[in-house]
Formats: C-alpha cells, structure tokens, sequence
C-alpha cells in the first residue's frame, strides 16, 4: 500500500463497481500554514487514470477543488473476474503513484 | 570515470523531465482549469457554452454542506454516447472542479467529494454525442469559523 491508493472493486455480474481512495493533500496553494503564515504551494492531483486489463477505460482530469485524499469511485462495464484493474494518479508536480487489483 | 556518470545522470534526468513535461501539459487542461467563471471554463474545456438541461443528467449533491471541504457529488447519465462529464461549482475561485473523459466500457457515473468555498450552484456538464447536457443544483455551505 505504499501508493497510498486503496481500490475496492465489486463484480455485479459483468459491471465491476470500483471504489478509490488516494493519500494526498491536495493543497489549492491558497492556504496559509497557520505557524508560519506562508501561502503553502498548490499540490494537488490532476490527472487520474483507470485502465482494465492495460486498456484505458477512465480518465479524471482534477483541479484543486477536489477533497483532500480524494474519494473516485465509477463503473466499468464488460469485465470479469481475473480482470487485472490499475488505478494510477500524476499530480502537478509530476509526482506518480499506481495500484493494482485483481477483480473477483 | 566520475564526470561521465555525473554527465549521464544529469543527461538521463533532462531527459526524463522533457518526456514528462509534455504529457502533463497536452493532458490536463489547465486553461479550463484556471478559468474564473463557469462560462470561461466551458469555453476552454468544450470551445462553446451552449448547453442544454435535460433530465437525463442526474446530479445528486446534498442540499446543505455542513464542511465545505468535503461535499459529495455524483452524476450519472442515461444518454447515449456519453463522451464526457464535468463539475462546475459556480462560486469557487476556479470553477471546473473535474472532469471524467469516458472510455470504453465506462458506466456515465461517477462519485467524488469536492471543496465548496461557499454555497454555490453546482453543474454537471455531461458530453454526449457531440452536445452538452447539464443538470444544476444550489448546495448551501454552512463553515463554521470561516464567517459562512
């Protein structure tokens, strides 16, 4: 869970109903540190990708207003079980982080 | 034997930066992003803002926020050919909240929770064939502390 994205995935017959959850601050840059009163620079997740078995299915393209550690959940159509889901962000700075699960 | 390395090293990560640049640039929209009103923000993701509503775009938000930070939103859509769907919170300093580019395989409904500065209406945006279809709904903020 190093990714800090936690997937749960659920197959009603061949719609898999996905659910994530991403470890992230997204930091509008707007915000001040209440210590030292200095504007904290945005840090936010802009781009999200979900890809069924390697083909892309989804892509969320986010702006700051987006809640901290963001919650995303969709639904894929035609998958199954032994279907390989991939959940995967890039922020605005370049920063990465994928997670894996296999539907059942 | 050292310099060399150091050389790669440095010629490795320009290398890295400049692949990584171009991806994060050509995907994300950032002018949409960064628009103040709804209606440029619109103009930017979509190049027009004519839109109609229709009751085939489903946008499920609570009447009243008690924390802004976090507001649940979802939208769902029983078009054909969903291309797209979009979140607009009217009053926020940057408007576009999100935006789901459908592929294949991709149910037109998605859930996530957003940041409302203050009570605002919030507008689904939905792609389908080509045209915007929109659902609109005022959530009240109620922020303790922060003179809402």
């Amino acid at each position: 869970m190093a990714s800090g994205i936690r997937i749960k995935a659920k197959l009603n017959g061949d719609q898999a109903e996905v659910k994530t959850l991403m470890k992230h601050n997204m930091e509008t840059g707007t915000a001040k540190d209440k210590k030292t009163g200095e504007t904290i620079p945005a840090h936010y997740i802009t781009e999200v990708k979900a890809e069924l078995n390697g083909k892309l299915v989804m892509t969320a393209n986010w702006g700051p207003a987006v809640s901290k550690n963001p919650y995303f959940a969709f639904n894929i159509n035609g998958a199954k079980a032994g279907d390989t889901l991939t959940v995967s962000w890039m922020d605005n700075k370049g920063e990465t982080a994928s997670e894996q699960t296999t539907l059942s | 034997m050292g310099v060399s390395r150091r050389l790669f090293l440095r010629g490795a990560a320009a290398a890295a930066a400049l692949m990584a640049l171009p991806r994060a640039l050509l995907a994300w929209p950032e002018k949409a992003f960064k628009a103040g009103s709804s209606d440029d923000a619109m103009q930017a993701l979509f190049g027009t803002t004519d839109a109609s509503a229709s009751s085939a775009v489903v946008l499920s938000a609570p009447d009243i926020a008690e924390n802004g930070r976090v507001v649940p939103v979802s939208v769902s859509s029983t078009l054909d050919g969903v291309e797209s769907i979009s979140i607009i919170v009217e009053q926020n300093p940057s408007p576009l909240a999100a935006s789901f580019d459908l592929g294949p395989g991709a149910v037109a409904d998605v859930s996530t929770r957003l940041k409302m500065g203050k009570t605002s209406n919030v507008i689904a945006v939905v792609k389908a064939d080509g045209k915007l279809y929109t659902a609109t709904k005022e959530v009240k903020v109620t922020i303790g502390g922060c003179g809402g």
